[in-house]
């Protein structure tokens, strides 16, 4: 389902000085539908880089990122935006939202169906976000609200392909254990995720095996 | 998919000056186009050119298998009151300021045809709602409501012939933050429920985030980057976008 081959990637500042800063090189992986694999390594080791750039949010300086047939190292920008409104979710770490849009219609927007409001608040009701903030805007709430009504969007439709950015970070143990559950019932659904969890307890429940990317350092 | 919109080869010069050079791409349907620079970057030139308000020196602007630079200026006012949409910077460009809001928006449906009385201002009190202007305003003319209502005004006279392609240029310009918020969510929902392409020119990157697919940086009237809009703002490649995005202050 994602397939990376020989990836490189470098950061050119312009503006400072011209400096080259390369991350990786020789980057290669691929994941299975219905396979959970974990990055690992330092800060700075390139974990967030790989997957912004499977994403298509950092652009590859060369190598292929084939995921569900379209290679995103290449792709035009309305084949990436086709593939993330389908194929390819994506938790980050932060919220990035319209200002005053009630959280129910943040959460309930990837999903193209009559009942998307109901799951919404199915999914808002598991990961313990309380009714009476539904029609408020997420911008208002605390640090891990926030990261909760990311995972809510993240997982609210049905993705062959999953990106997770530190799930579990900044959770209580019962929405930990949620936002576990979540990922398990992708994973039996049949979708290819790759993780990044300093969460250890979490990373080795839901993972079938890790990477190292300091290896395409 | 045929693009909707091809763009090739644009150029445009004002004696010695360039105003924009060698701007071409193609827009698909459903596709929404940011285009970002300074002030002088090209970017105004660009859209007059784009949207037939400028003859462009050289270029084709080709819609719908038609090009829209040479055809008869008849053909391309029709383009004008039909398929196309044009939101300016100042809602007074854009708006009768004597006519009443209801008519501000009947004018373009009588535009294409529209005669019976009653459905013109159902459909003008329809849109009203819809850009979140209360129905007890219809009778109102445009200079008695506030800078956003002008601009949701607007914007409502736009859309509500269900044009295929929208300009705008610096659509939230003069507002204040609270009202910007507002209008960017408006647009958002109208553009995605009514599956439409727009090209939209403005200076402010937190705008092209939240409602462009793809941007455009232009400076001194050369397109220096392109691409998918958070992969432009999130990893610029070319030098001045890399200064742009570096420049924006945080709050």
């Amino acid at each position: 389902m994602i397939d990376v081959q020989n990836v490189t990637k470098t950061f050119t500042l312009h503006n400072q000085g011209g400096t080259v800063i390369p991350v990786m090189q020789g980057a290669s992986l691929s994941v299975a539908a219905g396979e959970c694999v974990g990055l690992v390594g330092q800060s700075g080791a390139g974990k967030s880089t790989l997957m912004r750039m499977i994403w298509g949010n950092y652009l590859a300086a060369s190598g292929s990122i084939m995921v569900a047939g379209v290679d995103v190292a290449k792709a035009a920008p309305r084949e990436i935006i086709a593939l993330r409104r389908s194929t390819m979710g994506y938790v980050s770490q932060f919220l990035r939202v319209v200002p005053r849009v009630p959280t129910i219609d943040v959460v309930a927007e990837p999903l193209d169906t009559p009942d998307a409001h109901e799951q919404a608040g199915a999914l808002l009701t598991r990961l313990r976000i309380p009714e009476r903030l539904w029609g408020l805007s997420p911008t208002t709430f605390s640090g891990g609200e926030q990261q909760r009504v990311n995972i809510a969007r993240g997982f609210i439709a049905p993705r062959p392909v999953l990106l997770l950015d530190e799930p579990t970070a900044s959770l209580d143990a019962a929405n930990r254990e949620t936002v576990i559950a979540l990922i398990e019932e992708a994973k039996a659904a049949g979708s290819a995720i790759i993780g990044i969890f300093h969460d250890e307890g979490a990373r080795d429940r839901v993972c079938d095996r890790v990477i190292d990317v300091t290896r395409f350092a | 998919m045929q693009p909707l919109l091809q763009v090739q080869n644009i150029r445009k010069t004002y004696g010695a000056r360039i105003g924009c050079t060698d701007v071409s791409f193609d827009l698909y349907p459903g596709e929404v186009m940011g285009i970002v620079g300074e002030s002088g970057s090209g970017k105004s030139t660009l859209l007059s050119c784009l949207a037939g308000h400028a003859q462009p020196d050289t270029g084709a602007v080709i819609f719908d298998g038609r090009d829209t630079v040479t055809m008869a200026e008849p053909e391309r006012r029709m383009l004008a009151r039909t398929d196309w949409a044009y939101v300016h910077q100042n809602p007074r460009d854009g708006l009768r300021m004597g006519v009443s809001a209801g008519g501000n928006v009947g004018e373009r449906l009588m535009a294409v045809g529209a005669r019976n009385y009653g459905t013109i201002r159902d459909t003008a009190t329809d849109w009203l709602g819809r850009v979140e202007i209360n129905a007890d305003r219809i009778d109102d003319r445009p200079s008695q409501f506030s800078g956003g209502m002008q601009q949701r005004l607007q914007i409502a006279r736009n859309l509500v012939t269900g044009p295929r392609l929208v300009f705008m240029d610096e659509p939230t310009g003069g507002l204040d933050v609270s009202v910007q918020a507002r209008l960017l969510d408006l647009l958002r929902g109208l553009v995605r429920r009514m599956g439409l392409s727009a090209i939209i020119v403005t200076h402010d990157l937190a705008v092209v985030r939240l409602l462009a697919d793809r941007l455009m940086v232009m400076k001194g009237g050369h397109v220096v980057e392109q691409g998918l809009t958070d992969q432009v703002l999130d990893d610029p490649q070319h030098a001045y976008t890399q200064l742009l995005v570096s420049s924006v202050l945080q709050v």
